[in-house]
């Protein structure tokens, strides 16, 4: 993966750039070593390292301020990162950047049940905003599979997701206002507690800008009241064909389950080795969970099963208690870690549309045995955000040029069936050189017009999203 | 002008020389400019509708009322409830789907639903340069590079001109149900509507109409329904006796503000958070109002020339005048924000042609 060249200046000019950071932050918000600068080396996208030049870590946003508007002075280039979790490269630093890191943020500022939102420091994770309002009956919708480590900050840039938000919705669904701090160290109130813009949806942009824009310091989250309950079925085919009419004849039905969630034989068949699930022995097989009361889940389930019954499947499994239900989710929730446990994987997160789901899975099939790397599917189906797990080894010389060159196909296959790159991870540098597949480029320019006005000086997290030769004028100047 | 596909839409903008004043169906405009009349009914017609996927993709001039007619035969709709503003602000014509995604229109079930940008999953748009751009899609989670359609829903025209939109829908449930409470003051409204938001019964309406009661909508399947408003008329009991109303036609009343229609004075839209309602309110003098959104959206009718900005003082969240004459329609931003609005004007319409004047720039 190409990253630009170090700016030479910005590397000898070190010692006099941690002094001016060292005058508006404390000095344990500081970091310079080399032994310890090595810790933000790289997020979750292992396969890519670079000790950046310096870490800060600010406690408010008049500290960030402050850091911003020193290094936009010495034009030094800025990385932000939440807690570091990004699966595609967003907070990889390069040798001449400071890593702005809001961990320390993480504090709650106002709880408002009343009009149901919450407002934090971007700091904070996922997880713990939902753990703010839980003892009173509140939830926050977003729930991507990080979200016990990942931050609010980093859900904003990337326009995170989950597994529930075919229902609810993603990040920007549930996003009402930020504060941000521009790359001068300009401080920006958008939006608030109240709905929507009386202008432009600058807040619209912001999300999903991956850290491009601004840095968010603080956020104002809207937050629903849990539902009275929710369980999930099992339903297992002979085929990721009829698996796939299945899902598309629910959602025409009228019911809409908070997640449908699809894996594919490879998958099943690691995850079973790995967290013995009790999973039927099928090609594909779909995890249904619908909410409410208990009698409205025995409606809607009544309704799925009747469809389900009529792709005649291997198997439909009801839960017929709080175990049950764990069982069901089991699997699911370990595919991750059991493929780990077999192996090297790289997790893509392109989106098709529904309709295109058994033929993306029957050329991956091929494309998959044409490489000599085996492949498991795992995603969101309701919504068509899939998640091809690709195996490799990374010892074995020439394995993660193969994956990469595999996922790469994958993507395009994405793109070419109508959908799209990324649906939840964002772009990063790992799908940075793909946006041309996408996108043309008068497409690419309107994007970048954005981050002109923004940062006109191409500092914030300059070599992420856009393909290099792209932004090479822009970041020179 | 009335291009009739995009490529001659995008020819058309080129050949502009003087300001251009872009037209959906005419019924929603808010605020004044003035230009040569680009009308966008041309760019109509459905390109792919998927029941299956919940995805719609149309041109930007196809009309509302085919879209819904379409949606209606397969049971589903656009889930933001799009308000009719013909009869508010006395216009004719029909509305187009570009036209909402202009104004981002959404209904009262904004509240749980989301608005229309929250739908909105791809637009196609020609710049002011008349270069034809393209973000987002046809699927509803994607994140590939900057998100330009919420930029463009709500822009007015300001920074392009959509040719194309992308919106994924909602399934038209089985039932609904409307509960009424009577004789409630606002701020007893206001609280009666947080509660019921507040509570897991999935309340997807929420609106108070002074003189004719507070309302609450719920819609699901049958039994559902039954269930949830049994459910909430405990749950409101310390509010009053809570009742049912047969039908929607209130909901329609609420969502295209009947009770303003045919009355004079200026209209103001003002979305806040629904707590600071009442005491906004309070200062309006004898302005009659109508909540939506739980209290976080006024809809306000005021003596014609009233400036409400000024009885309101500073408050959080925005007013917008969506009827009545004179400039100052839009809410003015702050500096920064009016900084960045700008610059986005600047280089997405850098000759300064589409809707010259609205949006306060």
């Amino acid at each position: 993966m190409e990253m630009p060249a170090p700016n030479s200046m910005v590397l000898s000019a070190k010692p006099q750039i941690v002094a001016r950071l060292r005058t508006v932050l404390p000095p344990d918000a500081v970091i310079e070593d080399a032994a310890e600068t090595r810790a933000y080396e790289c997020d979750a996208l292992t396969a890519y390292r670079c000790p950046p030049l310096a870490v800060v870590l600010p406690r408010t946003t008049a500290e960030v301020s402050d850091v911003l508007r020193i290094c936009h002075e010495a034009g030094v280039p800025v990385v932000p990162r939440g807690s570091g979790t990004s699966l595609a490269g967003g907070a990889l630093p390069t040798a001449d950047c400071v890593i702005l890191g809001v961990a320390r943020m993480n504090a709650v500022l106002e709880t408002d049940y009343d009009n149901r939102f919450i407002r934090v420091q971007s700091g904070r994770t996922n997880l713990s905003v939902t753990g703010a309002v839980e003892q009173d009956g509140f939830f926050y919708a977003p729930d991507p599979s990080s979200q016990l480590a990942c931050a609010i900050a980093g859900n904003i840039a990337m326009n995170s997701g989950g597994a529930h938000c075919l229902k609810y919705g993603v990040t920007t669904n549930n996003l009402l206002g930020v504060t941000l701090v521009q790359m001068d160290g300009t401080v920006l109130e958008i939006g608030g507690a109240h709905m929507d813009s009386g202008g432009l949806d600058l807040l619209g942009v912001i999300c999903g800008s991956e850290g491009q824009l601004g840095v968010v310091t603080e956020a104002t989250l809207r937050i629903l009241p849990k539902p009275e309950g929710a369980r999930p079925v099992l339903v297992g085919f002979d085929s990721n064909e009829v698996a796939g009419e299945c899902v598309s004849d629910i959602i025409k039905a009228g019911v809409l389950p908070v997640a449908i969630e699809f894996m594919d034989r490879p998958c099943i068949e690691a995850t079973e080795a790995f967290a013995k699930a009790g999973y039927p022995d099928c090609e594909a097989l779909l995890i249904i969970e619908v909410e409410g009361s208990p009698a409205e889940i025995d409606e809607q389930l009544a309704l799925i099963k009747a469809i389900a019954l009529r792709h005649n499947p291997v198997e439909f499994r009801e839960a017929a208690d709080e175990d049950q239900a764990k069982r069901i989710w089991l699997g699911r929730k370990s595919a991750f870690g059991a493929m780990g446990q077999i192996n090297d994987y790289m997790c893509l997160d392109g989106t098709i549309p529904v309709s295109s789901l058994p033929y993306v899975l029957r050329r991956i099939g091929e494309m998959s045995k044409a490489i000599g790397l085996d492949v498991a599917n795992v995603f969101h189906a309701g919504d068509g955000n899939m998640h091809p797990l690709i195996l490799f080894d990374a010892n074995k010389p020439g394995d993660l040029e193969r994956c990469e060159a595999l996922g790469a196909d994958i993507l395009r296959l994405c793109v070419e069936v109508g959908g799209c790159l990324t649906g939840e991870h964002g772009v990063g540098i790992e799908k940075r050189d793909l946006m041309g597949v996408q996108f043309a480029p008068d497409d690419l320019e309107a994007q970048l017009w954005v981050k002109d006005v923004f940062d006109p000086r191409w500092l914030l997290n300059p070599a992420k999203v856009f393909p290099l030769a792209v932004t090479a004028s822009r970041r020179a100047a | 002008m009335r291009p009739a596909n995009e490529a001659e839409l995008a020819e058309a903008i080129r050949a502009a020389n003087g300001p251009v004043l872009v037209r959906g169906g005419g019924t929603r405009t808010v605020g004044a400019c003035t230009g040569e009349v680009l009308e966008t009914g041309g760019l109509s017609g459905v390109a792919l509708y998927e029941p299956g996927a919940l995805t719609l993709v149309a041109g930007a001039g196809t009309p509302l009322a085919e879209v819904e007619a379409l949606l209606a035969v397969e049971g589903q709709r656009l889930p933001f409830e799009v308000p009719d503003m013909r009869g508010l602000l006395g216009r004719l014509g029909d509305s187009t789907l570009g036209g909402v995604v202009a104004a981002n229109a959404s209904g009262p079930r904004r509240v749980q639903a989301g608005g229309c940008r929250d739908s909105l999953i791809g637009v196609r748009f020609v710049d002011g340069a008349g270069t034809v751009i393209k973000n987002g899609g046809r699927v509803m989670k994607n994140v590939t590079g900057y998100d330009l359609v919420k930029l463009m829903a709500g822009s007015w025209g300001t920074l392009g001109v959509l040719s194309e939109v992308s919106f994924k829908l909602l399934p038209v449930p089985e039932a609904g149900a409307t509960l009424v409470i009577r004789g409630l003051s606002d701020a007893q409204a206001v609280q009666a509507m947080a509660s019921a938001l507040g509570s897991p019964f999935e309340v997807n309406g929420a609106a108070h109409w002074p003189g004719q009661g507070t309302f609450l909508r719920i819609e699901g399947f049958a039994a559902s329904v039954a269930y949830r408003a049994t459910q909430l008329q405990r749950h409101l009991a310390a509010f009053g006796t809570v009742e049912m109303e047969e039908g929607t036609a209130r909901w329609d009343a609420i969502r295209d503000v009947v009770p303003f229609h045919g009355r004079e004075g200026d209209v103001w839209r003002i979305s806040v958070k629904p707590s600071d309602a009442p005491g906004l309110v309070a200062r309006m003098g004898d302005a009659e109002v109508l909540y939506d959104w739980g209290g976080g959206l006024i809809w306000a009718l005021m003596v014609p020339g009233a400036d409400l900005r000024a009885q309101l003082g500073a408050f959080q969240g925005h007013a917008t005048r969506v009827r009545g004459a004179g400039p100052g329609a839009f809410q003015p931003e702050p500096p920064g924000v009016a900084a960045l609005t700008r610059g986005l004007r600047a280089k997405f319409d850098p000759r300064g042609f589409l809707n010259a004047g609205l949006m306060g720039a």
